[in-house]
Parts: C-alpha cells; sequence; structure tokens
C-alpha cells in the first residue's frame, strides 16, 4: 500500500485497468435490488463511472465504474416533499456487509410504521465517495467536478438529514460519530447531542475521534485527554476532507454524520439489533422534526461528546493572532509615512514594478504548483522511473523547492538595488494579504485557519532583510506551510496513539499530498487550490523579503 | 324528474399488493337558481352548499382535499386526480360582475363549511389559467376572467375535514355505502382524497334542460405492509372494520364494483362471494371488467345479512407500471440563492406523440428567470407551441405559465427553469421559516391516446367513475396528472436571537415593571369588617342611650 512500492508493478496494473476499462467490482446491485422490493421499497439504480486525475494508491482505484442502490419508503400519506437518508458503503473488499444487513432490517421494519411523515432513502453506495458524489449530485442535478453519472429516476423531496453507517468489524464494542466533512463543514451540534443523547438512553458506548469520554475534568491526565480529542478534531477539520460518507451531503445544507463501529477488543460488546434500535430511535427523532435542524450550533469544537467550544470561545485566539498582523501592517504605515522623503533624485518611492514583480512571480509559482503536477504527469512517468501518483506528488514536491530560487529570478528582472523603502511596501503588502487570507479561512474553516496563522504569523511579523539570513532562511524553510504539513501528519499520528517512524511518516506525508490533490478533483475540496494558489505564493512574498537586496 | 341520488363503490387490487378503494355519490339537483326565483326547497341535495352556490352564481366548483401523494408508478391512473393539499376552481357565471369579490367571499364560506383553512386563499395565490381548467359541464363558458384557480399544497386533511364532506350525503354516514367511512381506518392509509365537483349536466339523453350534478368522491389507498400487516388479503371488514347491510334507502342505485380485468379466471386472487354480475366500462382509455353487487337487491346480502367481499391474492408480483403518461418534479442547485425547477414529463406511449398542457403557478419570493426557460425532449430542443406567461408581483400574484408541449413518443421531456430565492420582509415568514415553503403541485393535462374506442355519448347509462371527464372524440381521453409539490428553503435570518430578546423583554415588564407600577399605584387602606347583626342593633341601642359605641 506504501506510495513508492514496487512502481513497476503498480504501473502495470493500472495499465491494465485502464486497458480493460471495466473495474474488479463486485457490488451485489441485483440482489439488493429484489431484496429492496421485496420489502416494499420503491427501488432505483443509479450507475456512475469516473476517471481520476492520477490512480489513488491508497484505495488503489483508477478508472471507477459503480452501481448505487437505494430504496425509498414512502412515507403514508406525505408527498414527497421531505426526506431522511441512511446510507451505507458498500465495495468489494471493505467488509460493511453488516451495515447493508442492518439497512435493509431495519428498512422490512420501518416499513410496517404507520408514523413516517417523511420519505425515508435506504441508499448503498459503491466506492464509498465517489458513488456518494455521484448520487448527490444526481440527486441534486449539479455537477461541480466532471463526474458521469446517470440521472435519478425517484427522488423524496428535500433532505433533511442524513446518516452514514459503517460496521466494519463482526464484533462492535463501541460506536464512533464521525462529524467532519467537506472543507472543514460541520452539521449542525443537535446531531451530535440526539446520537449521544441515545447511546446513553440505550446504553452503548460512544466516543468521538475513538476517544472514550473521560469523568475527571479536574485533573491534569483528564484535561490533557479532552485537548487531545479536540486536536484530533482540529486536524482532520483542517484537512478538508470528508472524513465519512456524510461529508459530502453538507454542502447541500443537509445535516449529516456518520456513525462507524468500532472493535476495540473491550470486554463490553454491541450487539446489531441494539445499533438498529440506536437507529430507529434516531429516525423517529428526526422524522418528528418540523423545521430542519437549525437551533443549534454549526461552528463548534468537541473535546468529548457531551462538551463543545463554541465559537464565541475560540475565535478571539485566532482574533488574537490576527492582531499581530494588523499591528505590524499599521507600524510600517506609520514608518512609511513618517521616514523623510531621503535623497530628493527621482524615483524617491519605490515603483509600482518593484513591488509588483515578486507578486506576480509568485503567484505564478503558485499556478504552476496547481496546474502543473497533473498536467506533467505523463512526461515524468515517461523519462523517470516512477508511477504517475508518484510523478504527481514529486512534482508538486520539486516546484515547492523550486519556488524557494525565487528572489534570484525576481532579482533579476529587477533592474538596480531594491531600496529600503521597497521592502517595506512589500511587507504591508504581504501582511495586509495574509490577514485578509487568514481571517476568510478561517470564516469557513476555523481550524486551518488557525493552523496556518499559527505557523505564518511569526514569520510575517519578525521577517526583515536584516535578520541573520541563514538563521531567518532556516526558521522559514521549517515553519512554511509544506513542513507544517508534514508536523501536522507526525501530530495526528501521535494523537491517535498510532506513531510512525520517520520513513513511514514521510510516506504518509506523500500520501496525503497525492490525497489532498485528489480530494480537490474528486470532491471539490478546497484546502489543496487555498494551499498552492494563495497560502505558498504568500509565503514565497516574505521569503522574498529575506533575501531583499 | 326531479332530485336523484346515486351511490358507488369502485374497489381496484393494485398489483403491488395494496388496495384501492374509491366512493363516489352522485345528487342531481333539478332547479333553477338562476333565474332569480329563490330555491328554498331542498330534498336531497345538501341545503348548506346549495345556498351557498346560488348566492355567490356559481356555475362549476370543484373542490379537493389530499393527504398524500398519488403513486403512479405502483398504482396506475386514479379515476379522479387531486394534488396534495386542498384545491379549489371555480366557474362563476357571466352575470357576475365582481369575480375576485365573489371569489374572496366563497372561499371564506367554503372554508367554513370545510372546515378548512380554504381562507387562506388570496391573490397571491390564485391564477386564472387560460387553457388548463375547461368547464366540465355543459355549457361552452371559455372566458378565464370567471375562472379561479388556487392550490394550498400545506393544507393537512383529517377528521374534522371528513365529518362535513359526510353530512353533505342524504344518508349521512347512517346508511348506505357512507357506514364504511370511520375516519381512525380511512386515516390509516397511504393515500386519502375527499373531494366535491358540482356543474351542469344534462338531464336526460335528449339534453333539453339541464340539472344540477353534486359529485362526492373519495378516494383511498391501503397499504399492504402497513394496513394489511403484509398478508395479501383484504376485506371490506379489514379495510374498514365495517361490513355493508345495506343500501342507502334514498338512493336510486347502490353498487359495489370490484376489479376483475386481470383475473378473467381467477388465477390472480380469489373474490367472495362471487357474483353472477359483470358489467364492462371503458376507464382511462382501457376496457375493463368489474364484478357487481347491487346493494338494492336483498339476495346480495346472503344469510348473514351482510356483505364482506375477501379478496385473496393467489400470485404475488410487483413490477413498476409504466404508465403512458407521469411527472415528476424537483428543485435542483445547492446553496441559498439561486436553484432550478425540473419537470420531467414522461410520455410512455410507444409510437403516439401526443400534445400536453403543463400548467406551473410559483409563489412571487421565488422569482423566476423565464429566459432560462429550456424544453427539451430526446436531447432537443421542443419548442413550445403555445406559452402563456404571466410575471409575478411581489406580494401580489403568482407567477403563472401555461405551456402547450408536444410530447414525441417514448420520451422524458424536462422543462427546466431557474429562479432566485427572494429575501422576505421579516414579518412574512411563517412560524417555521426554516420548514421550507410550498410550490404547488404543477397541472399536466393531456388528451391521451386510448387503446379502445372511448364512449362518447356521454349520457348513457354508464358506472358514475367513468364518467366524469367528459369525451369528444373515440381516439383519445382526457387526462390530468399532477407532480409532486415542492419545499423550497429560504434564506432565512436566524429568529432565535430576537425571539429571546422579545420573550425576555416581555416577562421582564410583565412581571418586574408591571408588579413595580402595582404597588406604586395602589392606595392601601385598612378594611374593616362589617360588625354583624347583633352589634349593629347594640351600637343603636347605645347611641339613642348616649353612651360610647362598641
Amino acid at each position: 500500500m506504501g506510495l513508492l512500492s514496487d512502481p513497476n508493478r503498480r504501473r502495470a496494473l493500472t495499465k491494465l485497468l485502464t486497458r480493460l476499462n471495466a473495474p474488479i467490482c463486485g457490488m451485489p446491485v441485483d440482489w439488493l435490488v429484489k431484496t429492496m422490493q421485496s420489502r416494499g421499497l420503491e427501488v432505483f439504480t443509479q450507475s456512475f463511472t469516473r476517471k481520476l486525475p492520477f490512480p489513488d494508491e491508497n484505495k488503489e482505484r483508477y478508472m471507477v465504474r459503480g452501481t448505487n442502490v437505494y430504496g425509498i419508503l414512502r412515507a403514508p400519506r406525505a408527498p414527497r416533499t421531505e426526506a431522511l437518508v441512511l446510507s451505507a458503503p458498500c465495495s468489494e473488499g471493505n467488509n460493511n456487509n453488516q451495515a447493508v444487513g442492518l439497512l435493509l432490517g431495519l428498512a422490512q421494519y420501518f416499513r410496517s410504521q404507520i408514523h413516517w411523515a417523511k420519505d425515508i432513502i435506504f441508499l448503498v453506495n459503491e466506492h464509498d465517495l465517489i458513488g456518494m458524489q455521484a448520487w448527490l449530485e444526481g440527486y441534486h442535478h449539479t455537477n461541480t467536478t466532471g463526474g458521469d453519472w446517470s440521472p435519478l429516476q425517484g427522488r423524496g423531496g428535500s433532505i433533511q438529514a442524513a446518516l452514514s453507517l459503517e460496521l466494519s468489524s463482526d464484533v462492535i464494542t463501541s460506536l464512533d460519530l464521525v462529524l467532519e466533512g467537506l472543507n472543514g463543514q460541520l452539521p449542525n451540534l443537535d446531531l451530535a447531542n440526539l446520537f449521544y443523547a441515545f447511546c446513553q438512553k440505550i446504553g452503548v458506548l460512544c466516543t468521538i475521534q475513538g476517544k472514550l469520554q473521560r469523568n475527571d475534568w479536574d485533573t491534569t491526565s483528564g484535561y490533557s485527554h479532552a485537548a487531545q480529542t479536540m486536536m484530533l478534531m482540529v486536524l482532520k477539520q483542517a484537512s478538508g476532507r470528508p472524513w465519512g460518507d456524510h461529508g459530502l451531503f453538507l454542502r447541500y445544507h443537509i445535516e449529516a454524520a456518520s456513525i462507524r463501529g468500532i472493535n476495540s477488543f473491550r470486554q463490553y460488546k454491541t450487539d446489531t439489533t441494539t445499533i438498529g434500535r440506536l437507529l430507529e430511535g434516531m429516525y423517529r427523532k428526526l422524522n418528528n422534526l418540523l423545521e430542519r435542524l437549525h437551533q443549534s450550533y454549526f461552528f463548534y469544537l468537541m473535546p468529548s461528546l457531551s462538551r463543545f467550544v463554541s465559537i464565541g470561545y475560540y475565535m478571539p485566539a485566532f482574533g488574537l493572532l490576527a492582531v499581530i498582523l494588523l499591528l505590524r501592517a499599521l507600524d510600517l504605515w506609520v514608518q512609511l509615512g513618517a521616514s523623510p522623503p531621503g535623497t530628493e533624485d527621482g524615483p524617491s518611492s519605490p515603483g509600482v514594478l518593484s513591488i509588483l514583480t515578486p507578486v506576480v512571480i509568485s503567484h505564478m509559482t503558485g499556478v504552476a504548483l496547481y496546474t502543473l503536477p497533473i498536467l506533467s504527469q505523463e512526461m515524468a512517468v515517461q523519462h523517470f522511473p516512477v508511477s504517475e501518483t508518484e510523478a504527481v506528488v514529486l512534482t508538486a514536491i520539486a516546484i515547492y523547492t523550486a519556488g524557494l530560487a525565487l528572489p534570484h529570478n525576481t532579482h533579476r528582472l529587477l533592474q538596480g538595488e531594491g531600496t529600503e523603502e521597497g521592502w517595506r511596501v512589500l511587507k504591508l503588502v504581504a501582511l495586509l494579504y495574509l490577514a485578509v487570507l487568514l481571517g476568510c479561512t478561517a470564516l469557513i474553516n476555523f481550524s486551518l485557519g488557525f493552523i496556518l496563522a499559527l505557523s505564518l504569523v511569526p514569520i510575517a511579523a519578525f521577517i526583515t532583510p536584516h535578520t541573520p539570513k541563514a538563521l531567518s532562511a532556516a526558521i522559514m524553510v521549517l515553519l512554511s506551510p509544506g513542513c507544517t504539513l508534514l508536523y501536522c501528519v507526525f501530530v495526528f499520528q501521535e494523537l491517535q496513539e498510532t506513531p510512525v517512524s520517520l520513513q513511514d511518516g514521510w510516506m504518509l506525508f506523500l500520501s496525503v499530498i497525492s490525497q489532498g490533490i485528489l480530494d480537490h478533483a474528486l470532491y471539490g475540496s478546497l484546502v489543496y487550490p487555498l494551499l498552492a494558489l494563495l497560502i505558498y505564493p504568500c509565503w514565497l512574498l516574505l521569503w522574498n523579503i529575506l533575501f531583499w537586496k | 324528474m326531479g332530485d336523484q341520488f346515486q351511490e358507488e363503490l369502485v374497489i381496484r387490487p393494485l398489483h403491488s399488493g395494496d388496495i384501492y378503494a374509491s366512493f363516489q355519490f352522485r345528487t342531481m339537483w333539478d332547479t333553477d337558481f338562476l333565474r332569480g326565483s329563490k330555491v328554498s326547497h331542498y330534498r336531497l341535495f345538501p341545503k348548506s352548499l346549495g345556498q351557498v352556490i346560488s348566492k355567490f352564481s356559481v356555475r362549476e366548483l370543484h373542490i379537493s382535499f389530499t393527504q398524500g401523494y398519488w403513486r403512479t408508478m405502483q398504482w396506475g391512473q386514479p379515476f379522479l386526480p387531486s394534488p396534495p393539499g386542498a384545491e379549489l376552481w371555480v366557474w362563476f357565471q357571466d352575470t357576475v360582475t365582481d369575480v375576485d369579490g365573489a371569489w374572496k367571499e366563497l372561499t371564506n364560506v367554503l372554508s367554513g363549511i370545510f372546515c378548512a383553512s380554504l381562507n387562506f386563499i388570496d391573490s397571491t395565490n390564485t391564477v386564472q389559467p387560460s387553457a388548463s381548467f375547461k368547464p366540465l359541464g355543459l355549457g361552452n363558458v371559455t372566458d378565464q376572467r370567471f375562472l379561479r384557480y388556487a392550490v394550498l399544497p400545506r393544507e393537512i386533511v383529517c377528521t374534522e375535514n371528513l365529518t362535513p364532506w359526510k353530512k353533505l350525503l342524504p344518508c349521512g354516514s347512517k346508511a348506505g355505502l357512507a357506514v364504511l367511512m370511520k375516519s381512525e381506518k380511512l386515516f390509516h392509509s397511504s393515500f386519502h382524497s375527499q373531494a366535491l365537483h358540482f356543474r351542469p349536466v344534462c338531464q336526460d339523453w335528449k339534453c333539453k334542460s339541464t340539472v344540477w350534478e353534486l359529485r362526492q368522491t373519495l378516494n383511498v389507498v391501503f397499504d399492504l405492509h402497513t394496513s394489511g400487516q403484509g398478508k395479501r388479503e383484504w376485506s371490506l371488514f379489514k379495510m374498514f372494520s365495517r361490513t355493508l347491510t345495506e343500501a342507502c334507502p334514498l338512493a336510486s342505485s347502490s353498487k359495489v364494483y370490484v376489479d376483475v380485468t386481470d383475473n378473467p379466471q381467477g388465477e390472480l386472487f380469489e373474490l367472495s362471494p362471487t357474483t353472477p354480475l359483470l358489467s364492462q366500462a371503458v376507464v382511462l382509455g382501457d376496457r375493463r371488467t368489474y364484478s357487481v353487487y347491487d346493494l338494492t337487491n336483498q339476495a346480495t346480502f346472503g344469510q348473514t345479512r351482510s356483505l364482506n367481499m375477501l379478496l385473496r391474492w393467489r400470485a404475488a408480483e410487483r413490477d413498476m407500471l409504466r404508465p403512458l403518461l407521469h411527472g415528476e418534479r424537483y428543485v435542483a442547485g445547492y446553496g441559498l440563492q439561486t436553484g432550478e425547477i425540473h419537470t420531467l414529463m414522461y410520455n410512455n406511449h410507444p409510437y403516439r406523440a401526443f400534445p400536453v398542457l403543463l400548467l406551473d403557478t410559483v409563489p412571487w419570493y421565488l422569482r423566476l428567470y423565464i429566459h432560462t426557460l429550456t424544453v427539451t425532449s430526446k436531447g432537443r430542443d421542443n419548442k413550445p407551441s403555445y406559452i402563456h406567461y404571466q410575471p409575478s408581483k411581489d406580494r401580489l400574484r403568482p407567477h403563472l405559465l401555461e405551456m402547450l408541449v408536444q410530447l414525441p413518443p417514448n420520451s422524458v421531456t424536462e422543462v427546466t427553469m431557474q429562479f432566485e430565492r427572494a429575501l422576505l420582509k421579516w414579518t412574512e415568514y411563517t412560524p417555521d421559516p426554516n420548514h421550507g415553503f410550498y410550490v404547488g403541485s404543477s397541472v399536466i393535462s393531456a388528451l391521451v391516446p386510448s387503446v379502445v374506442a372511448m364512449d362518447t355519448n356521454s349520457t348513457r347509462e354508464c358506472p358514475l367513475f367513468s364518467s366524469f371527464f367528459p369525451c369528444k372524440e373515440e381516439s383519445s381521453y382526457f387526462m390530468r396528472v399532477y407532480t409532486e409539490p415542492l419545499l423550497v428553503n429560504l434564506p432565512t435570518p436566524d429568529f432565535s436571537m430576537p425571539y429571546n430578546v422579545i420573550c425576555l423583554t416581555c416577562t421582564v415588564v410583565a412581571v418586574g415593571y408591571g408588579s413595580l407600577y402595582n404597588l406604586l399605584t395602589r392606595t392601601f387602606q385598612v378594611e374593616e369588617p362589617s360588625p354583624g347583626l347583633a352589634k349593629r342593633l347594640a351600637n343603636i341601642i347605645r347611641r339613642l342611650r348616649g353612651v360610647p359605641l362598641l
């Protein structure tokens, strides 16, 4: 599964798949259709094909072809205006059979109940997120990422809430709630509260981020446990990727969460009936809702399943960081205004060109970082012994590193010496740019904005051409967005209690980059373009200031 | 000829295992309320309705209350279609001068009669369709000035609507078929629709004079899994928890029909008790065979003096049907700024194209971009041959769009239109704004090619359920299909903060200020208890004697 393991074999497999143009998948579509029909549902299928920009080595797929099967339980005497969704991913290899079985069982049970006021859609999606993306785009008749899917035949009106069920093991000891969705969006907190309340009522162990809740809040270990749980949430949210099949629902303003059965080899076992009761309870509650979930929070961080940190508490922390940038900018502005015109010869103020050139060149580098890896994969594969995926990731890293030579190139374009005022103006621009950028990011995805602010604000605040070059350069490289990503990978593994060696960490780092690019291409995640097109050029501007002549 | 009353119950076993029961009641009213003579004598016709109709000079009145959506793909076509919620359309006499005023008063009166929120019909949801709703009765008034049409998609139908509807029947729910209408069973179903149609029809086959027909229909579908406990076995008792014991004594005919078309030899289901009477009727472009139970004949009830038909399925098959015409509608897109309404119309006829009339009524708060209107069939642009569009006026009237579209054989025609969601004033939001706002069903009216020759002679004796829509030609029949209503979310401000502030302020004002004000303005004085009779006498005596009082 490693990214660099046996490129030749990988390439051969990819070629084979491409030529055959047929996946090795095996979801029992006909059986599912027949079973759902016999349970009294209206059953429809949707087929989809998707060609990934480059092979996904984590999940071993390139040309994806699959079928979604969904059955609609029509609520009696309801006009098809509202619906709830229960989904279970089903693919070859990932053994989610338990969840599909439970879904079918629940469908049969729900069918004989008279009290449903909303249609309930039971969805079995193939190829997890790709299938879910196809289904959701089909349902809402949009096409944001250029997938190819067949139109849906049956609908149930506007979807009010959705749950995705993943039971990968035969023995379930606890249920984990996954909330983080695409671009760090979160469902309404009431959905989490609902889950927690029912777990308490039925007596199921429930976790968030795979961590149990502890009651010793006031002790150090209890506090650090909660802090670790919250850090995990911050890192997951910052990644901007959907951490479960529910993640794609959030774009459509549908409150959704994934429930994942975990086998952690404890004594405590939960049988499927109990999970069924839990789901029945949750669906009956959701069914009784007159309005969409809207009363509670949409912005929160959870140190445990029953506690949350609201936006009012965490936003000031970010605000204080951002204020540094603004104060620095104000300071520079005052300095620029106060400094005497100096020698009264010709262009006393730095020319527009001297500011514009680095800005434009940095952004060109950003555009190259965004577009070239995927465009140049074929060429790279022909000339180097690497697979497509490696080609993409390594090209990205190469362009990223090449950006470090930028000040040299800039100076070649600029004639004459850079003035003292020149770098001040450039820094003012960079500071304001960074402040706006981080502010907007934090509003959309707090965690990402906060992590970027933590690493970028110190260097943005202190960097000048007069600091010791070697030391500053080392610090800047260590705090660059790429390195921050590397640290995040290690911290994440550490927090998950699966520490990795340096070698494995590096592998993971490479695969995280490829996943980020794929997430952007497949689901429209914005983290990769944000980093490549905006954050990285901004960092390059600061790098430029350090090497100002 | 005088007044006349007929009642009918049609039972159609559906392939999905569900069962469809349709009640039809027809009251003929031989009167002439138009000539100005005040009608005060009522025999069978309900007086409450008759007075309203004569007061407002109504020519035709159609009102339906429906809970649920008719599943065409599973159940086929209903005898009488109706949209979810309440629908009301009225043709006024051409003598009416102030149609809008009469319409407003009429909706309020009907709202009282049927215990429904018809009083919410106002100019923002009333339209005058130019072609979709032609009069169904006699007369050729086609000036749409006298037509009003409104739908309330959110109206919830329940027992309080059923009771006044039942009271309009001559026998009430005391005798005849209406004894089966027990609300606890009727509302334990997949679909429930009750309707009332009032129109002028011919008196006899010569059609020299007209009488007024009041037709009351009630359609209900019982579900195999929830009402039938999953068993493919139905009886009158299981459906209605009642059996039939007599016909309505006032009825000139009282019959129960069971559709046995697909079951000539009894291979599909078993029907007991058997009846020798068979009847054929052309319904919805198809010749159907029915077993008939005549309730006016005592032999029908047999030894037990009660009729409880039993239908037991032998074979289980469930395939989705391919109805000739059906429609679908949904909102596409995401976000709260814009959206797109998609209407799909399926023509499943293998080789015949036919035209349909599409009527769309969209509330003003969805601002339609009419330039984005596209009609495509089979991937090609399909130009409507007639478009009638009336733009909305904010807070005054809705959008009205009518189109005549030719549906090619075996095709799906898609009508799309983009819209922008308006930001309402804060007082215009409903109490539950996050539920969303309803857009009524669009109406597809069509002349569908018929498989068998239709019966154009409207005066011949035929079952009630087959004779509602008048038939002008033999080769096609009229059909109306309603799509599902839409639920659209509008940009909604967070009402919780103002709500809390208002609640808190009111409480503080009421409790704090109120009690303080009370304390400040009230004057306190010690009230002396009034002395008893003995004491008062004693005091009078003491006063006379001149000693101090007690």
